[in-house]
């Protein structure tokens, strides 16, 4: 029962995205607000059926009624409850009904708390945004339904892939899916406003918390996960540019582009065209990622099933999304009025250059992405586009960028004064150098290492000296600083934290990739092997059972100068219902750095292989998104972002700070 | 400057930016892209040795030799032919004899390929995609490669009972 209603649910809530994508737009055109308001309702309501739909699924795995073929092919009675749950979305049907959910949440969020923008474009921004649900439902409904039933019901289930099951599941897809899919906020906003052919600095603060919001899902998403992967594929990688990594990679970065180019639309009417553009490739990347991923086109983990029909599908959609939404650009667009004037010198200038490089870099990843893909459609030959061509292509466009970030935000709007903006960041140029010459003089080789720290370092301390000239630190009374710290803007905050966290993963990066040992060796019960000063000794193994699989378990301690500092376990796991293994590795983390330990086969003789490895700093990578995350937070929580609201935003305003 | 002006500068910029990642891109293309071959591929071919490339084909059962250090040696065949590889390491934990792999490295001048990188990357019925590809272009696809097929689980079943899992 629990199955056809989650099913039935679904039925419900496509016809009411039909309606909501019919009647507000229409009621728009018309100005009829009986047809507008239309669009509140079904938006709430197809939220709640989606989500009841969503829940019967949940049910359906957690209790393991394998008489649904996605409960069968995925779970196992066996299985950890907290697996069984996660393991909805650990499969292509699970996982469309989670982004489906997640769409109609956003539309309903929309509709609930978007009170300040006009009623019109509200109404019109809600049928896009059914548009793009009505054509998923129906996706999810013709080619992946979750909740197709089995006859006979097995007894057993086959279990969900090991590498699965595993706490990031709970955590990465959800995320991710919150930022792919909040960012079809802006693209509806887009598509809206060349629909009403009227756009205005309101546009972009009305979008930017939406944007804001998905971009910061999608940071800590990429970066859950890139941990996920380097802890639990056991070769400690922690981004292999593979196609699926990079479907994910390139949103962001057209993203955070967007972020950019939306503040200078909010402050200075420019770069409105552009900033359109920008919602609508953001949007059409992320459904790429979607196809990517989804249709089977790329075969790995994350695409769980390869059916024909189900690419199709999802390149239809591709198609009439971005080749609507761009066709729509392309007719509408010169009907928007040109914005305000800058010199190429002023912060205006230095966000073109963001825009620039972040989207050359993002063509590098597109490129290097579908390459191989069109090629192989193309003549049938096969390449793989690895790591090298990234780090030559997208490596010093990104460098370039980084090199820039810290005059940005110290550029003055308009017409900037590059030689006083030098001037000031002399101290963080000065630290920089420091570290750099302080890094070549006692790590020396591999000569990017040096540069690499400098350059972060720079990042670093000119987000910091950006918030010590705001306040006026070192210069005036500590008392003003606190003031006028407490009085600036939280989106200064915001800037000044996601570029630190920039910086802070760079540092990451350099220290693992630059300084990280690795050692591969055969070993017997009480061998020991050395690396970086950490002795570490094979204790023994010992046979274990957990709930759905069987493990063997090596325990290793580990001493520094002869000190006992912890024990390790990594392991080897075998499932039974899959017949398949799996290491888990064991980390032990050293401040920032990371000892890292998996064990491999065992050998005739008895020894084990272990692979074991030191990494540097490795930790920062993902703390720097945790900054860039805060800063984010910061910045969505900044009160301009709710002017227009109804009365309060300027009730209780300090003392005029000049609005950042 | 005018507004004109302005506007060239900008679009002067972009199309510098744009060229130069044309050229990175380009340059890249060039230096740092692995092709995909199959033992009989190398062998029509006459690969240089020392030149990079991927080789995929099945783990010839019974070719695998663990020797001292952790070196590693095994057949990759495709069935018309087979390539002796040489690994140093830990092989990933789907490996296994008559299962498909993809390696990657270069062969050295006594004709072995050693490999620096083996392939964990498995698809759910254990075959890489490429060479799932190339065996069926040779015509050597069996279907029994395939494991459970989610849209088919007929096929499920019979896979479940060749585990010996009850029904």
């Amino acid at each position: 029962m629990t199955a056809e209603a989650g099913h039935y649910a679904l039925v419900l809530a496509l016809g009411l995205a039909l309606i909501q994508s019919t009647l507000p737009i229409l009621g728009a055109r018309w100005r009829d607000s009986a047809l507008m308001n239309v669009a509140r309702s079904t938006a709430i309501a197809q939220l709640a059926f989606v989500v009841f739909s969503f829940v019967a699924l949940v049910s359906l795995h957690v209790t393991s009624d394998f008489s649904v073929i996605n409960v069968f092919e995925n779970s196992h009675s066996m299985k950890p409850l907290i697996y069984k749950i996660t393991g909805v979305w650990g499969n292509h049907e699970g996982s469309m009904l989670l982004w489906v959910s997640i769409l109609t949440l956003f539309g309903a969020l929309v509709a609930t708390f978007a009170n300040n923008i006009p009623r019109s474009l509200k109404a019109t921004v809600l049928s896009v945004q059914a548009w793009i649900a009505g054509i998923f439902h129906l996706f999810i409904l013709t080619t992946s339904n979750p909740f197709r039933r089995l006859s006979p019901a097995p007894f057993e289930g086959q279990d969900l892939n090991p590498v699965l099951q595993d706490i990031g599941l709970a955590i990465h897809p959800p995320l991710l899916y919150l930022g792919y899919v909040g960012f079809s906020i802006a693209f509806s906003f887009a598509i809206a406003a060349l629909i009403e052919g009227r756009i205005d600095a309101a546009w972009a603060r009305w979008t930017r918390p939406w944007m804001l919001a998905a971009w910061m899902c999608l940071t800590v998403g990429i970066a859950m996960g890139s941990y996920w992967a380097y802890y639990e594929l056991g070769w400690g990688g922690w981004w292999f540019w593979d196609p699926v990594e990079n479907a994910s990679f390139m949103p962001w970065l057209a993203g955070t582009a967007l972020l950019h180019s939306a503040v200078v639309m909010e402050k200075r009417e420019a770069l409105k065209i552009w900033t359109i553009l920008l919602s609508i490739l953001t949007f059409s990347l992320s459904l790429i990622g979607t196809f990517l991923v989804r249709s089977g086109v790329l075969t790995s983990v994350h695409a769980f099933a390869s059916d024909p029909a189900r690419g199709f599908f999802i390149l239809c959609i591709l198609v009439l999304f971005i080749g609507g939404g761009l066709g729509l650009f392309a007719w509408r667009a010169p009907l928007l009025r040109q914005g305000g004037l800058f010199a190429p010198v002023s912060r205006e200038g230095a966000l073109v250059f963001n825009n620039l490089m972040l989207t050359a870099a993002c063509a590098t990843v597109f490129v290097g992405t579908l390459y191989p893909l069109a090629l192989e459609a193309l003549t049938g030959e096969k390449i793989s586009v690895g790591a090298p061509f990234f780090n030559s292509t997208f490596g010093p466009l990104f460098a370039s960028l980084l090199v820039a970030v810290p005059f940005g935000p110290l550029l003055a709007w308009k017409r900037g004064d590059l030689p006083g903006v030098a001037q000031r960041l002399a101290g963080a140029f000065l630290v920089a150098l420091i570290a750099l010459a302080a890094t070549f003089v006692f790590e020396g080789q591999p000569l990017l290492a040096p540069f690499g720290v400098g350059v972060a370092l720079f990042v670093i301390t000119g987000a910091i000296t950006d918030l010590v000239e705001r306040t006026g630190l070192l210069r005036t009374p500590l008392a003003t600083v606190a003031r006028r710290a407490a009085g600036l803007p939280r989106s200064a905050w915001g800037t000044a934290f996601a570029h630190m966290g920039l910086g802070i993963t760079l540092l990451g990066i350099v220290g693992e990739t630059q300084w990280g040992a690795e050692r591969i060796v055969s070993m017997n019960p009480g061998d020991k092997v050395s690396i970086r000063n950490y002795d570490i000794t094979f204790d023994r193994t010992a046979n274990r059972t957990g709930p759905n699989y069987s493990e063997l378990a090596a325990t290793f301690t580990v001493r520094r100068h002869g000190e006992t500092i912890g024990v390790m376990e990594p392991s080897k796991r075998n499932f039974a219902a899959r017949q398949t293994s799996k290491s888990e590795s064991a980390l032990m983390a050293r401040g920032v750095s990371q000892l890292y330990l998996t064990i491999g086969d065992v050998n005739p003789d008895g020894s084990v292989a272990v692979r074991l490895y030191y990494k540097p700093l490795v930790l920062m990578i993902w703390l720097g998104a945790v900054v860039m995350f805060i800063g984010g937070g910061l910045s969505l929580s900044d009160r301009r972002l709710r002017v227009g609201a109804p009365r309060r935003a300027r009730a209780g305003a300090p003392a005029m700070v000049p609005a950042e | 400057m005018t507004r004109k002006q302005r506007r060239l500068t900008i679009i002067g910029g972009s199309l510098a930016v744009l060229a130069v990642a044309a050229a990175l891109v380009l340059n890249a293309m060039r230096d740092s892209i692995v092709f995909f071959s199959t033992p009989s591929m190398v062998a029509e071919k006459h690969i240089q040795p020392g030149r990079r490339f991927r080789l995929g084909g099945l783990v010839q059962p019974g070719s695998l030799v663990r020797g001292e250090n952790l070196s590693i040696t095994f057949q990759v065949s495709d069935s018309s032919a087979s390539l002796p590889v040489s690994y140093k390491g830990i092989l990933p934990d789907l490996f296994r004899e008559g299962q498909g792999v993809v390696a990657e490295g270069a062969i050295d001048a006594s004709g072995v390929f050693r490999a620096d990188t083996v392939l964990a990357k498995h698809d759910e019925n254990y075959m890489p995609k490429d060479v799932a590809d190339a065996l069926k272009k040779q015509g050597h696809w069996k279907d029994e490669y395939a494991k459970p097929n989610a849209s088919k689980p007929e096929a499920s079943g019979v896979a479940q009972g060749e585990r010996g899992t009850v029904r």
